[in-house]
């Protein structure tokens, strides 16, 4: 018993002794630096943002923003580590600090700005919900869908403005609510529904995915406003200014014509801007904590914005989406980045 | 020799009050409880700290939020304008539901399939060694996805014709559906006359019980029950004009609407988690009925009882002190395995509350403990009132 007792004593005095510390305010950008990686949370598989090849490689929009901050930090675009997350899983992986930042074509909206504790870093997507349904159907507008099933992703906005636009426009339906996005497309592709429903660049991704993609017909009406972008967990100004940073970076490179072509000749470039970003005047990269070319590594790693979009989900890939809204500020879209200097 | 014992216990006395072996336990269950509960006041406050510094929501206001959802199965009325809490509600009864019906279905299948596997029809018996032991060996997750991908995928689109069930019913592969029952006036009696008959047919079973001990007779209790509960309601039923209408299902639009449906999410989970425990219960009673000794089955078979009869009022009651515990693990399993509805759209606890509910309000620690508290009670519950059943199918030993 007395044995027993001391045993009892000092197991629990230990474990008050681990639990008692409590855990200090960690600074994201130091964690990355001496670990010597990124942690990026990603999709698990959707063509254009994140998916991986039959080879492991990961590849899209998602991952090259990934392989850009991982270029601006650590000057190395492949020590990036891709954890792949589900809707419901990715904000605590976010929260609990598994992963450090989390670009996984996420809507910015109030609540996860708020009250789940993370903060958004931009926009590297302006996207909208819309409808697929397949041809045979005949259905021609989102107006004519009263009745209809529709299979959704549980825990999305895409949920929430469903029933929100059927609601608006008195017409019911019956839901059907799936963990996965493959187990929601097998049911479409099956017939358990009539409708499917996300963002549109995801429908666009599917679509082109199917043996026929002409069989399915994507609805014109976008019933929401998704704009996708990276998040970062509240109370870091630092790490959240670097992603920021990075972001605009791909976009200033793009206005001032920086592709990853050219980016060795642009170095001897006299143009006072171009000078200016890539690090060659001023000291643009140590208030947030990264040096001064990170820029250089950045379009040297993915290219600019409209490379990034090109070769993701516009004209160099399967899902040929228009830059539409995603065009620069000045060529018609609303992508518009604070100056670099 | 009793001399230096005493001055010994003198001794001690004198030594002390922390040198008594009862003080000094005492000492250190307190302050074993004492750390424990300071353990769990530091884990508590220390995690609200955390989630208070990270600007995460905390506390349980959200269960009044507008939950914004719709839900495809609820058997309480529910829309997207009603609150989290209802939604918390809708999704425990659908657990409820596949859970207890599962419950049922794997132990009718569960007994079959162990009785079987000792039949002495050489057929019989291989066809239920083969359905255990591969039902036993695949993951419960595929079993599920078989059913309901590999098996819904044969089934025809509305648009394409449903087969017709005869009796106004169809089947497609958005579901089952079925003529509802609309009760008229009038059909409250006949529900009394179920209810009396429920009654009555307790009644008969101790009465029946009581006379057997008396007199060794037997009453055939099964049949006079049936004919209680089911006969003479019908009797009342057809006296009063049929007070019964039916709401046939009607093809609109994109579904048919109206009658009543059986999902088909519903019907492969309860398909899936029945069969898969199905098999587990197999081997539990036929190690149960083999456990029960030799000469038991023949002392029966000589007193002139039938194999049939052996079995059921000789092996079968001796054999469920054996079945009842690891039983009652497999009904928790079941209600546990519930939760993998959230891979095949059905809508239970887990995927409504520990999936849409926690990502939107993004209240990961409130939300899990519910849950596993909830999971918790099912499973002491469960547990409890077979603890009770076990208690007294004990045989007494003299």
């Amino acid at each position: 018993m007395k044995r027993i007792g001391k045993l009892t004593i000092a197991g629990a005095v230990a474990l008050i002794g681990t639990a008692g510390v409590a855990s200090a305010q960690t600074k994201t950008l130091d964690t990355v630096k001496s670990r010597g990686s990124l942690t990026c949370g990603v999709n698990i598989g959707l063509a254009g943002f994140s998916q991986p090849d039959d080879k492991g490689n990961w590849t899209g929009l998602d991952v090259d923003y990934c392989k850009a901050i991982a270029a601006a930090v650590l000057g190395d675009a492949t020590k990036v580590k891709y954890v792949p997350t589900t809707a419901k899983e990715r904000f605590t992986a976010l929260q609990s600090g598994e992963i450090d930042v989390l670009i996984r074509n996420t809507t910015w909206t109030t609540a996860r700005d708020s009250s789940l504790g993370l903060i958004f870093a931009g926009v590297n997507y302006y996207d909208g919900q819309g409808f697929m349904v397949k041809k045979a159907l005949g259905v021609k507008t989102a107006k004519e869908l009263n009745g209809a099933t529709v299979c959704v992703q549980t825990g999305t906005t895409t949920e929430l403005n469903l029933a929100d636009y059927f609601k608006a426009n008195k017409m019911t339906y019956k839901p059907v609510v799936f963990e996965k996005l493959d187990e929601t497309v097998q049911a479409y592709l099956a017939g358990r529904c009539d409708v499917y429903t996300t963002d549109q660049s995801g429908l666009y991704s599917i679509r082109v995915q199917q043996p026929k993609p002409d069989d399915h017909v994507v609805l014109p009406e976008i019933i929401s406003k998704e704009p996708l972008g990276p998040s970062v967990r509240q109370g870091d100004d630092q790490w959240l200014t670097v992603v920021k940073w990075v972001h605009y970076a791909l976009l200033n490179a793009e206005e001032a014509g920086i592709t990853q072509a050219n980016v060795g000749e642009m170095l001897n470039s006299t143009n006072p801007e171009v000078k200016r970003i890539l690090g060659k005047d001023g000291e643009l990269g140590k208030g947030i904590g990264l040096g001064n070319d990170f820029v250089v590594n950045v379009v040297k790693a993915v290219g600019n914005y409209g490379e990034l979009f090109e070769r993701n989900v516009g004209t160099g890939s399967r899902l040929n989406i228009a830059r539409g809204l995603n065009n620069l500020w000045n060529k018609g879209g609303i992508q518009y980045a604070p100056p670099l200097r | 020799m009793a001399v230096i014992a005493s001055d010994r216990g003198r001794r001690a006395a004198r030594a002390g009050f922390f040198y008594r072996p009862e003080v000094r336990q005492a000492i250190y269950q307190i302050i074993t409880v004492v750390a424990l509960v300071a353990l769990f006041y530091i884990l508590i406050t220390n995690t609200a700290a955390n989630l208070k510094r990270q600007n995460i929501a905390s506390g349980f206001g959200f269960i009044d939020r507008t939950a914004g959802f719709d839900v495809s199965q609820h058997l309480i009325d529910f829309d997207a304008s009603m609150t989290y809490g209802r939604a918390f509600l809708v999704g425990l009864l659908n657990t409820l539901l596949v859970a207890g019906l599962g419950i049922v279905l794997a132990t009718v299948i569960g007994f079959t399939v162990g009785i079987s596997r000792l039949s002495t029809n050489w057929l019989v018996a291989r066809l239920a060694t083969v359905y255990v032991e591969v039902i036993r060996n695949v993951p419960v997750l595929l079993q599920l996805f078989f059913w309901y991908f590999a098996v819904l995928k044969s089934l025809p689109e509305p648009r394409q014709g449903s087969y017709a069930i005869p009796g106004g019913g169809f089947l497609n592969v958005r579901g089952l559906y079925l003529p509802a029952p609309v009760p008229e006036p009038g059909f409250g009696t006949v529900a009394l006359a179920v209810l009396i008959g429920v009654v009555v047919s307790i009644a008969v079973y101790y009465f029946a019980r009581r006379r057997q001990m008396l007199t060794g007779q037997r009453f055939p209790v099964l049949w006079t029950s049936l004919a209680l509960i089911v006969l003479a309601p019908l009797g009342v039923f057809i006296a009063l004009g049929q007070p019964l209408g039916f709401d046939y299902p009607v093809f609109r639009g994109f579904n048919f609407q109206g009658g009543m449906v059986l999902q088909p999410e519903f019907v492969a989970l309860l398909l899936g988690l029945s069969i898969y425990t199905a098999s587990f219960i197999a081997e539990i009673v036929r190690s149960g009925i083999q456990g029960v000794s030799k000469g038991q089955k023949e002392a029966a078979l000589s007193i002139g009882l039938s194999k049939g009869q052996s079995l059921r009022l000789v092996v079968i009651p001796q054999a469920m002190r054996i079945i009842i515990p690891p039983l009652t693990s497999q009904f928790l399993n079941l209600t546990k395995n519930s939760s993998l509805g959230v891979a095949i759209a059905y809508p239970d606890l887990v995927s409504i509350w520990s999936g849409t509910v926690l990502n939107q309000t993004g209240q990961a620690v409130e939300v899990i403990l519910v849950t596993m508290g909830v999971y918790l009670s099912l499973s002491l519950l469960t547990s409890a009132f077979m603890n009770w059943f076990n208690s007294r199918m004990a045989l007494v030993e003299r």
